[in-house]
C-alpha cells in the first residue's frame, strides 16, 4: 500500500475514506433535485410544453430519492447504526440534517405533490381495476374518493402550494450536499462557499438530461412519436442550465488560481496530473464544452427533427457522464492530495466488494428499477386529461 | 432633545466604553494567563482543561512516544493507523523540504551523516491537537465524537457510525477508522491514564521532556510555564481550530 | 377545510408520534448528560485498561536502580522507556518480566547520528563504527551507570 504514495503525506491518509458509493450519493441526489425542477418549470412557471414530462419527471425524482440514502448507508462503518443520525443529531453537523432534510423532501413536498396530481386517478383507476390491484389503487386515495369538481380544484391548489414550497426544498436539499464538502476547512479541494451554489446548478442540469433522456426513451419504449416542441424546449432549458454552471465553476476555479493560497501548489498539481484526464477531459471538454456546443448549434440553426434527436440523446448522455465525473473530482479528488500540501495518495477502484465498480453499477441502476414499478403503478399517459 | 440627547448618548458611549475597558483590564489582571491560551474558550466548570506542549528543540526523534502509544492504545500495527507519530523535516541548501515519517518513527530513524546539502532538519513529533474549536466533534452526525469537561476529543466507539466524516475534517490527520471496530479512533491523551492521575504513555517514555501536558488553567502548571516562556506555536493557525498543543521551535516548513 | 387535508394532517400527526415514542425508546440512557453525546462514554474511554505502568510504579520495588541512577545521564528517563510497558510485571512480578534492550540499535534510537538531534540534548554515537569489535552497547555501558565501562 505504501507503493501508492508520492511524496509524503500524513501517515493516516494513505486509504481513502470515501469511494464511489460517496460519489453516487450527491450524483444521484444531484438528479432528484434537477428532476423536481424540472417539473416545478412546467408548473410553477407555466411552460406548458413541458407538460408531456411532468409526471415523468416527478416520478424520477422520487424514484432516485427513495434510493438516494442506500449507498449513503451501506458504506457506513456500522450501517445498523444509522437511525442514530436521526435520534440524536448533532445540530452542528451538516450531516445531521441529512435526515430531516431528506424526510422532508420526501414526505412533504415529493408524495404529497404525486399524491395531489394522481389523486384522482387512483380513485378511478380504483373503481376500474379488480382484484389485488384494486385495494393497492383504494389504499393510495387515503380513502378518499371524493372527485366532484370542488374537490379536484382542491387538488389542483394544494399540489401548487406544495410546488412553491418545493423549489427551494429542492435548492435546500442539493445546496445542503454541497454544504457537507464546502463546509471542511480541512480541506482546501472542497472548502470553498460556491460549494453548494455549484453543486445545486450541476444538479439542475444533470436532472434536467435525464428527464430528457427518460423522455426519449420512455417515448422509445412505448412507440409513441416524440413532442418534439417539448423536447426541444428541454434542450433549451439543459442549454442555459449548462452556461450557467459553466460560468459558475469557471468562477470559482478562476477565484482559486487568482488568490493561489497556500494549497495552490498541491491543487495545481492535483489537476494537471491525477485528476487531468477526470477533469479536463470527463468533465470539462466531454460534460460541458461539446454538450453546449452542441446545444448551442441547435438554438440558432434549423436542423431536421432526427437529428436533432441523435444531438440531444447524445448530449444527454454526455452531460450526464460528466456531471457523474464532477461528482468524481469533487469527491475522490479533495482526498488524493495530502492535507500536509506535502504528497498524494492514489485510489483505485476496484471491481467486486460492496465499495466495488459492480456494486455503484447496481446501485445506479436500482433507482431505474424503481422508477420502472412506478411507471408501471401509475403511468403517466394513463392519466385523465384534466383540461 | 438635540443637544441633551448628544450629551446623554455621548456620556453613554463614555461609559460604555469605560465598562469595556475596565472588564478587560480587570479580566487580564485576574486572570493573566488565560490570554496565553491561543484557544481561550471561557471554562466552563471547575477542573483541569488540559494541553499538551510539544519541544521541537529537544526532540530526537528515539520515536518511543509513536511506540508506545501504539502499544497502550491497542492502535493496529499497519502502518496505516497512527495516533501519535513522529516526522523528520530536512531542509536542503537548494530549498527543497522533504519529510518522511519511515512507520510513523516507531522503529526510530536511520543513522544519517550526510550535512553538506542539509540546510535544516528537525523532528516534529505529531497527534491530536486537542482542538478547543475541533472541527471533528464539529461535523459528527451523531454526537459520537465530544470534548470532554477536561478539553480532551474523544470518541465513543459504541455510538459512532463509521461515516468518516470526522476523519475528513480534521485537518492535522489525526484520526482513522479503526479496522476492527470499524469506528473513528483518535488520540484521547491517555484518558484512562489522565483519569487516574497518571501520565499518558507518550510522555511517561520520552526521554528528553520533549512532551509536556499540563492544566491550562492552573497558572502554576508546567505546561503554562512553558507557553510563557516559549515563543509556541500552533499548527494552520489560520483554521482556527483553537489547537491546544503548543509547539516551542517550530519552523514555517511544517503544515 | 378540504377533504385532503382532513386525511393528511392525522397521517403526519401519527407519523410524527410514532417517531418520537421510537426516539425515546432508542435513545441511549445517559445521551445529553454533560453535553451533545452519551455520558457513560466518559466511563467507557476512563475504563480502558492501561499497558503501560509509570516509573513510580517501578521504583516501589527497585528503590535501588533509582539510587544507581541518581547521578546518571539517564537519571531523567523513565523506566518504561526502555523496559517496555511493564504493567504485567508489575502486577505479577513473578512470572511476568520486563523488556531489557541494550543493542546498537535500540541505543542507537536515541544515541545514533542524525542532524536532526542536537548536540546539546543528546550524545551521538557512530553505532556502526563505534568499538565495531563488540557486538551490544550494554557489553561495554551499564545503562543505569553508563560512566561505568566494564572491562
Amino acid at each position: 500500500m505504501l507503493s501508492q504514495v508520492e511524496g509524503y503525506i500524513y501517515p493516516n491518509e494513505i486509504a481513502l475514506q470515501w469511494g464511489i458509493l460517496i460519489v453516487l450519493y450527491p450524483y444521484i441526489t444531484g438528479l432528484v433535485a434537477g428532476a423536481f425542477i424540472m417539473a416545478s418549470l412546467e408548473r410553477v412557471f407555466n411552460v406548458t410544453v413541458l407538460k408531456p414530462t411532468y409526471e415523468l419527471a416527478l416520478l424520477t425524482a422520487l424514484a432516485f430519492l427513495i434510493c438516494a440514502p442506500l449507498p449513503l448507508i451501506s458504506h457506513l462503518g456500522h450501517p445498523g447504526r444509522a437511525y442514530e443520525i436521526m435520534i440524536t443529531p448533532n445540530k452542528g453537523s451538516a450531516m445531521a440534517i441529512f435526515g430531516f432534510v431528506y424526510l422532508w423532501y420526501l414526505m412533504v413536498v415529493l408524495l404529497l405533490e404525486i399524491w395531489f396530481d394522481y389523486r384522482r386517478d387512483f380513485v378511478i383507476w380504483s373503481r376500474e381495476k379488480t382484484g389485488l390491484m384494486k385495494w393497492v389503487y383504494r389504499v393510495l386515495t387515503l380513502g378518499m374518493s371524493d372527485i366532484s369538481p370542488a374537490a379536484l380544484k382542491w387538488d389542483i391548489k394544494l399540489g401548487n402550494i406544495i410546488t412553491v414550497v418545493g423549489i427551494p426544498s429542492a435548492f435546500l436539499l442539493h445546496g445542503y450536499v454541497g454544504f457537507i464538502f464546502g463546509s471542511i476547512k480541512a480541506n482546501p479541494w472542497w472548502s470553498t462557499v460556491m460549494m453548494p451554489v455549484i453543486f445545486l446548478f450541476s444538479a439542475m442540469v444533470s436532472g434536467i438530461a435525464l428527464v430528457m433522456l427518460l423522455y426519449m426513451i420512455v417515448s422509445y419504449l412505448r412507440k409513441v412519436k416524440i413532442d418534439m416542441p417539448c423536447l426541444d424546449t428541454i434542450g433549451k432549458f439543459l442549454f442555459y442550465a449548462l452556461i450557467i454552471d459553466f460560468s459558475l465553476e469557471s468562477l470559482d476555479q478562476i477565484h482559486r488560481i487568482y488568490e493561489a493560497e497556500e494549497s495552490f501548489d498541491i491543487l495545481h498539481m492535483l489537476v494537471s496530473g491525477k485528476l487531468y484526464i477526470t477533469l479536463f477531459g470527463m468533465q470539462i471538454l466531454f460534460g460541458m464544452v461539446i454538450p453546449m456546443i452542441g446545444l448551442g448549434i441547435l438554438q440558432v440553426a434549423k436542423i431536421k427533427e432526427n437529428i436533432r434527436k441523435i444531438i440531444l440523446l447524445i448530449t444527454g448522455i454526455l452531460v450526464l457522464n460528466g456531471i457523474f465525473f464532477m461528482r468524481w473530482n469533487v469527491v475522490i479528488g479533495g482526498q488524493l492530495f495530502s492535507k500536509s500540501f506535502h504528497g498524494f495518495t492514489s485510489f483505485k477502484l476496484g471491481l467486486i466488494g460492496t465499495e466495488g465498480l459492480f456494486m455503484a453499477i447496481a446501485w445506479l441502476l436500482l433507482p431505474f428499477a424503481v422508477l420502472a414499478f412506478l411507471l408501471w403503478l401509475m403511468p403517466p399517459w394513463k392519466k385523465m386529461n384534466s383540461e | 432633545m438635540g443637544n441633551k440627547g448628544i450629551k446623554s448618548s455621548r456620556r453613554k458611549f463614555v461609559k460604555k466604553t469605560a465598562a469595556i475597558a475596565g472588564t478587560l483590564v480587570a479580566s487580564s489582571l485576574i486572570e493573566p494567563f488565560k490570554l496565553l491560551v491561543y484557544a481561550t474558550e471561557e471554562p466552563k466548570d471547575e477542573g483541569p482543561w488540559w494541553g499538551v506542549g510539544i519541544d521541537i528543540s529537544k526532540c530526537i526523534g528515539c520515536g518511543l512516544c509513536a511506540k508506545s502509544c501504539k502499544i497502550e492504545n491497542n492502535v493496529p500495527e499497519d502502518p496505516f493507523f497512527f495516533r501519535s507519530w513522529v516526522e523528520q523535516y530536512t531542509v536542503y541548501n537548494d530549498g527543497t523540504v522533504k519529510v518522511v515519517s519511515p512507520n510513523g518513527g516507531i522503529d526510530g530513524f536511520n543513522q544519517e551523516e550526510d550535512k553538506e546539502n542539509i540546510f535544516k532538519t528537525f523532528f516534529v513529533p505529531k497527534m491530536c491537537n486537542q482542538c478547543a474549536k475541533s472541527p471533528c466533534t464539529q461535523v459528527c452526525p451523531v454526537g459520537a465524537t465530544f470534548e470532554t469537561p477536561e478539553g480532551i476529543t474523544l470518541v465513543d466507539s459504541e455510538h459512532c457510525i463509521g461515516c468518516s466524516y470526522c476523519v475528513q475534517a480534521c485537518p492535522y490527520g489525526c484520526r482513522y477508522i479503526h479496522p476492527e471496530s470499524i469506528v473513528a479512533d483518535k488520540c484521547t491523551l491517555c484518558y484512562h491514564r489522565l483519569t487516574k492521575g497518571i501520565a499518558p504513555a507518550c510522555m511517561e517514555v520520552c526521554p528528553t521532556g520533549a512532551r509536556i501536558y499540563g492544566n491550562l488553567r492552573d497558572p502554576e502548571s508546567e505546561l503554562v510555564k512553558y507557553m510563557k516562556n516559549n515563543s509556541y506555536q500552533v499548527l494552520k493557525p489560520n483554521l482556527n481550530t483553537g489547537s491546544k498543543l503548543y509547539y516551542n521551535a517550530l519552523s514555517a516548513e511544517v503544515i | 377545510m378540504p377533504e385532503q387535508l382532513k386525511r393528511l394532517f392525522p397521517l403526519f400527526a401519527i407519523f410524527i408520534i410514532i417517531f418520537l415514542i421510537i426516539r425515546h425508546l432508542l435513545i441511549p440512557d445517559t445521551f445529553g448528560l454533560y453535553g451533545h453525546y452519551r455520558g457513560d462514554a466518559l466511563k467507557d474511554n476512563a475504563n480502558i485498561e492501561l499497558v503501560y505502568a509509570s516509573k513510580e510504579a517501578c521504583i516501589e520495588c527497585h528503590s535501588d536502580i533509582r539510587e544507581m541512577l541518581e547521578m546518571d545521564e539517564h537519571s531523567d528517563i523513565s523506566c518504561l522507556s526502555c523496559h517496555g510497558p511493564g504493567l504485567e510485571h508489575v502486577e505479577n512480578p513473578e512470572t511476568a518480566n520486563i523488556e531489557k534492550p541494550g543493542s546498537r540499535e535500540f541505543c542507537g534510537r536515541c544515541h545514533a547520528i542524525n542532524p536532526a538531534r542536537s548536540t546539546n540534548m543528546i550524545i551521538q554515537v557512530d553505532i556502526k563504527e563505534h568499538h565495531a569489535e563488540k557486538k551490544d552497547c550494554i557489553d561495554c555501558h551499564n545503562p543505569h551507570q553508563v560512566w561505568e565501562i566494564k572491562e
